[in-house]
């Protein structure tokens, strides 16, 4: 009986199932997969603006491919992870830091809470107003190279625009500044799952904060701390805003810190359609292979899985 | 003995280090408030500890300004993220609840799928996107910037993994036993009980819609119709020194001070929202 009833259920209810994930996959197929498919078209193609004149669409295969590799985009792709490494080694250095400080029972750190918001804010501020706050603070005649001055730290202005290493730096901090508060915050989740069995096991072993450390948290927690890195990785691939207005599109000095989206927009600002499409394609397949990284790490942490994985981990960390 | 000495030495560092990363990021906001409240004469002196009183005066001028209309930008922005942020979590936890509490064929496909798209990034399809709504007759409109909210991966996720904590699917039969239907059981008892996860995952939809910039800035072409972020790249790119530096620094702060309060306000559930839709521990 139970069993006819389930079945019934299956036949009576299955089309709302479809009814209700319809407008999900309606607006993607059309927002996302037809743009994509357009877009991957295009990339065969010469298609570009040349004053009023449109030229194209005339097939060439893979020529826009060979010219883009020819061009600077792997100079651009290097910019890219290098102001991406600026922010996250620090980043990753300090959440790792924190977070094991802050779950620490004998650290006793005060105002938790206070210390948590306030790390958490710059995540949430606008990254284009922020890097316009910073272009604005670090000019010549702003307010950091006054109080510099001031205390007599510097005896001359510094121009922090004009040297590759200050765009970079002030570009890299500031990812450093906006990320290092949401990291924590995950990391920290990521050690409060563990178990405090394992803790109080290695305490009574006698292992110190530094191993207790290195070879306790560091592994329990790794699934998260690979997850943390990829979507990084993906952020600093879409690395866009803050070098955008920091250099006004530039990426001056010398295009030294031109990323590759800014490129990308440069491409569909100048409605070059076909370059355009395949720097899409390069990203597309690189971001896919990150994708299915993270699709994987997010699958073995279903339920099941990660419980199995948790015991069998516990074994280890108990013999 | 010794190693407790140490785990004292440890706390005054951290707290050290603590203090020292607090300040970092509070400092400019602390500066950008200061400075935004100092007229350009004063600014050009050098730098004030202590909020001036220009305040009113740079508002004014702001507000007043037709070359980069504020105001009508951040309603432009309240308009879209708004927007954004109710059909985002709306149709995420219709999607959630679609793919939760229904058994049909294509469901693990369904599933699998938008897991695979979950991190990927919109740059990459900007151009065909681009192309697309120009065709639709949607370009320089604020509709393009909204409506493809409706199919959002990672909020889906974070809607389907609260479903699976707190929705006992008993619930769903017993209101179909009552002869409720089904969009009506969606409606009044699965809505109510996902309010928590969407009063976390409307204001992050808020906050990044608030906060975006490449896909608007290559849609929005007109100024009545800029948003936020479009307005603040329209500044730096404008002739830079001759402008009056009380009117940029209140431009910035109108430009985050809403998400600032709104962030202030709601604290506590923004940083226990962070975690929850990453991966489980």
């Amino acid at each position: 009986m139970l069993f006819v009833q389930k079945k019934r259920k299956l036949v009576n209810y299955a089309k709302w199932g479809y009814i209700f994930i319809l407008p999900f996959f309606v607006s993607f197929f059309i927002f996302s997969l037809i743009p994509l498919v357009d877009t991957i078209r295009y990339s065969f193609y010469e298609y570009y603006r040349s004053g009023i004149k449109e030229i194209g669409p005339n097939f060439i295969g893979m020529a826009n491919y060979a010219s883009l590799i020819q061009s600077d985009m792997l100079k651009y792709a290097g910019n890219t992870l290098i102001l991406w490494l600026i922010g996250f080694v620090p980043q990753i250095v300090i959440a790792l830091t924190l977070a094991s400080w802050f779950v620490d029972v004998r650290m006793k750190i005060r105002c938790q809470q206070f210390f948590k918001v306030v790390i958490y804010l710059p995540n949430l501020i606008m990254a284009s107003a922020f890097a316009m706050l910073f272009f604005t603070l670090f000019s010549k005649t702003g307010p950091v190279n006054s109080i510099l001055m001031s205390l007599g730290v510097i005896s001359e202005v510094i121009d922090f625009m004009r040297t590759a290493f200050g765009v970079r730096t002030l570009a890299g901090s500031m990812n450093f500044l906006m990320w290092f508060g949401n990291t924590t915050i995950m990391l920290m989740a990521a050690i409060m799952g563990i178990s405090p069995d394992i803790f109080e096991a290695s305490e009574i072993d006698g292992c110190n904060s530094t191993q207790r450390f290195f070879r306790i948290t560091l592994p329990l927690i790794r699934p998260i701390l690979a997850y943390t890195l990829i979507t990084s990785i993906i952020g600093g691939l879409q690395m866009f805003d803050v070098p955008q207005i920091l250099t006004n599109g530039q990426g001056n000095p010398d295009r030294t810190s031109m990323t590759l989206i800014m490129f990308l927009n440069s491409h569909l600002r100048s409605k070059n359609y076909g370059m355009a499409g395949a720097l899409s394609v390069y990203l597309f397949i690189v971001s896919g292979i990150l994708c299915f990284i993270v699709y994987k790490i997010t699958n073995d942490n279903d339920p099941d899985g990660s419980k199995a994985a948790a015991k069998a981990k516990k074994k280890r960390g108990e013999r | 003995m010794s190693s407790k000495s140490f785990n004292r030495l440890r706390t005054v560092f951290a707290h050290v280090l603590l203090i020292f990363l607090s300040f970092l990021c509070l400092f400019f906001f602390y500066i950008l408030i200061i400075n935004a409240t100092h007229s350009h004469a004063e600014l050009q002196r050098g730098f004030y500890a202590l909020p001036g009183t220009s305040f009113l005066k740079n508002f004014n001028s702001v507000a007043n300004n037709g070359e980069f209309p504020m105001i009508r930008g951040i309603m432009n922005s309240l308009i879209v993220s708004g927007c954004s942020a109710a059909i985002c979590i709306y149709f995420s936890a219709l999607t959630a609840y679609g793919l939760y509490a229904y058994d049909f064929k294509l469901k693990k496909v369904a599933f699998t799928f938008i897991m695979m798209i979950l991190v990927m990034p919109t740059q990459v399809t900007a151009m065909g996107f681009l192309r697309l709504i120009t065709k639709m007759g949607m370009y320089d409109s604020l509709l393009p910037l909204i409506i493809p909210s409706i199919a959002s991966p990672a909020v889906f996720y974070f809607m389907y993994s609260y479903l699976e904590s707190s929705l006992p699917l008993s619930l769903v039969e017993a209101a179909r036993i009552d002869g409720a239907k089904e969009f009506r059981t969606f409606n009044q008892i699965v809505l109510p009980i996902m309010k928590p996860a969407m009063a976390v995952q409307a204001i992050f939809t808020f906050v990044g819609s608030w906060n975006n910039y490449f896909v608007p800035a290559l849609v929005i072409q007109s100024k009545e119709k800029m948003t936020v972020p479009i307005l603040i790249a329209l500044l730096r790119g404008a002739d830079y020194m001759n402008r009056d530096m009380g009117k940029i620094y209140m431009m910035i702060l109108l430009a985050i001070v809403p998400i600032i309060l709104v962030y202030l306000l709601l604290s506590k559930y923004i940083i226990a929202g962070v975690t929850l839709g990453g991966v489980k521990g």
